[in-house]
């Protein structure tokens, strides 16, 4: 998969979990989910579970840990799909 | 204080979703016009329930999107929830409170909003993915649905309320429960406001159990609107019903130092159990223990049985109609022309279980509030065992006037447990 596709279907996922006082357009590529787009921690879970339908693939333990910024997310895909 | 040594506590904001209308004063035309919310249920047919009616509220696409984000929609499968913000938020707007700062929350308003259960569907979910060894795919919201605080504690989240913030279950009871819980705590100087009330679920899931006691009407599934059929001759079972009601209560101090709308002032209640001794079992009420409870709410309220102008009683339309009208007459010691007028709204709402109680209490506070007595439905003829305790010119088929000054209003519940409220008229 391009990594321009794997992108925009990340951006997709994750703003639907941004506070409402946050606009779609703040999220970029080195965003860090928590800290920079204010998502609550517990729906990391969700947005995990959303990252496995899209892609087909299965996050372990490893993969979530690592999931910090949209860019990790594109990297962990990235290899799961190839 | 008054000679009681208790703060006066007063009814500022009301919210309802019930299977006849949502919001209050759609509600309000619901019960003038005894509008009916009980319609054949597809999926209980589906699921070969011998009951195939329900009173199950009609929530619009517009109204969700008035009260949750998409994010909460996501996966939103718990109905009580769903019911229960829909109402907490409506009588919060009602009251004309502000939502907290994004940084303190109000430490002196809290919540009491209770359930039987949460969130059947989305913990069956739950179920099935577990079982499939999924765990790992609940998701966030799970424990959210289905714990039975999830309601005060998503309405404290939306509000920002910094008091006692819990959800009491007690069956039947429960909305009156949480509504004399808040009273007390108001009473008693350690709340300024509590939003009270109380949310059950829809379905299968919830409603299941009751039907397997033999406890629904089975014959009215092409004529849903028949079905519940309190106080009368023919009395065939309860409908299952669901939604919420909730209130604001506040200290009189309060609302008057913000010219807050009042629409009752709550003058006490109690709330008992008969522990089940003598007649009273898990679900058989013990007649002392009823008039027990009634006889203490008068004495909480400082009030003479003569007083009570009007009755909404929990009257389900069972056997056990008879048996609740005979205890509040021995309890009154009031009987025949001298009775109250008494009347239930279960005829066009069902029985809403655990919001029972708030739903047919928001109606009795309309009918203070308009010095009217709404009719009940579906009577064919009074059971005779009621008229032989009652006069019939005391249980209104249609609205009636009345210059109301003291209403009671009771829920005896599954358990053995019971509830009863005293509200007066608020005159400036």
């Amino acid at each position: 998969m391009q990594e321009k596709e794997i992108e925009q279907q990340l951006f997709k996922i994750v703003k639907v979990y941004l506070p409402q006082d946050v606009e779609s357009t703040a999220i970029e590529l080195d965003s860090h989910l928590m800290q920079d787009l204010g998502i609550n921690s517990a729906h990391l879970v969700d947005i995990a579970l959303d990252v496995e339908d899209a892609f087909d693939i299965m996050l372990d333990e490893k993969d979530m840990e690592e999931m910090q910024t949209v860019k990790d997310a594109i990297q962990i895909v990235k290899a799961k799909t190839a | 204080m008054n000679a009681h040594n208790k703060n006066r506590v007063v009814i500022t904001g009301m919210g309802i979703v019930a299977p006849n209308a949502v919001g209050v004063p759609a509600f309000e035309k619901a019960l003038q016009e005894q509008t009916s919310g009980i319609r054949f249920d597809p999926q209980l047919a589906d699921l070969n329930f011998g009951c195939q009616v329900s009173g199950t509220p009609q929530i619009t696409e517009e109204l969700l999107a008035e009260n949750f984000t998409n994010l909460q929609l996501r996966g939103l499968k718990a109905t009580g929830l769903v019911y229960g913000v829909i109402a907490g938020k409506e009588a919060f707007k009602d009251a004309g409170l502000e939502i907290a700062g994004l940084d303190v929350a109000m430490k002196d308003m809290g919540i009491i909003f209770g359930t039987g259960q949460s969130g059947g569907e989305k913990f069956r979910e739950a179920i099935l993915l577990i079982d499939q060894k999924k765990v790992r795919r609940l998701g966030s919201t799970s424990v959210i649905q289905t714990m039975t605080s999830g309601i005060s504690a998503w309405l404290a989240g939306e509000l920002g309320c910094g008091n006692l913030v819990t959800s009491n279950s007690s069956a039947c009871c429960t909305g009156t429960e949480a509504f004399l819980m808040g009273y007390e705590r108001i009473a008693a100087g350690k709340a300024t406001q509590m939003l009270v009330g109380s949310t059950s679920d829809s379905g299968p899931y919830i409603w299941g159990g009751f039907d397997a006691m033999r406890i629904l009407p089975t014959k009215y599934n092409e004529t849903p609107e028949k079905a519940s059929r309190p106080i009368s001759c023919d009395a065939a079972g309860f409908v299952p019903g669901s939604g919420a009601g909730a209130f604001i209560l506040e200290s009189l101090e309060s609302a008057l130092k913000r010219g807050a709308k009042i629409y009752g002032e709550v003058l006490g209640g109690a709330l008992n159990s008969g522990g089940h001794r003598g007649d009273g079992s898990m679900t058989a009420p013990n007649g002392q223990a009823v008039q027990d409870c009634i006889k203490l709410a008068l004495k909480d309220a400082q009030i003479k049985p003569q007083e009570i102008d009007a009755i909404n009683g929990h009257l389900t339309a069972t056997s056990k109609d008879a048996f609740e009208v005979k205890n509040w007459s021995v309890a009154l010691n009031r009987k025949g022309e001298n009775f109250p007028l008494i009347n239930t709204f279960k005829s066009y709402v069902g029985h809403c279980l655990a919001a029972a109680g708030s739903i047919e209490l928001v109606g009795t506070v309309l009918q203070l509030k308009n010095n009217v007595v709404y009719g009940n439905s579906n009577i064919t003829s009074l059971h005779p065992d009621i008229t032989d305790v009652v006069d019939s010119n005391c249980i209104p088929n249609q609205m009636v006037n009345r210059d109301l000054k003291i209403v009671a209003k009771a829920s005896f519940g599954f358990g053995d447990v019971n509830a009863c409220v005293i509200l007066k008229e608020y005159r400036d």
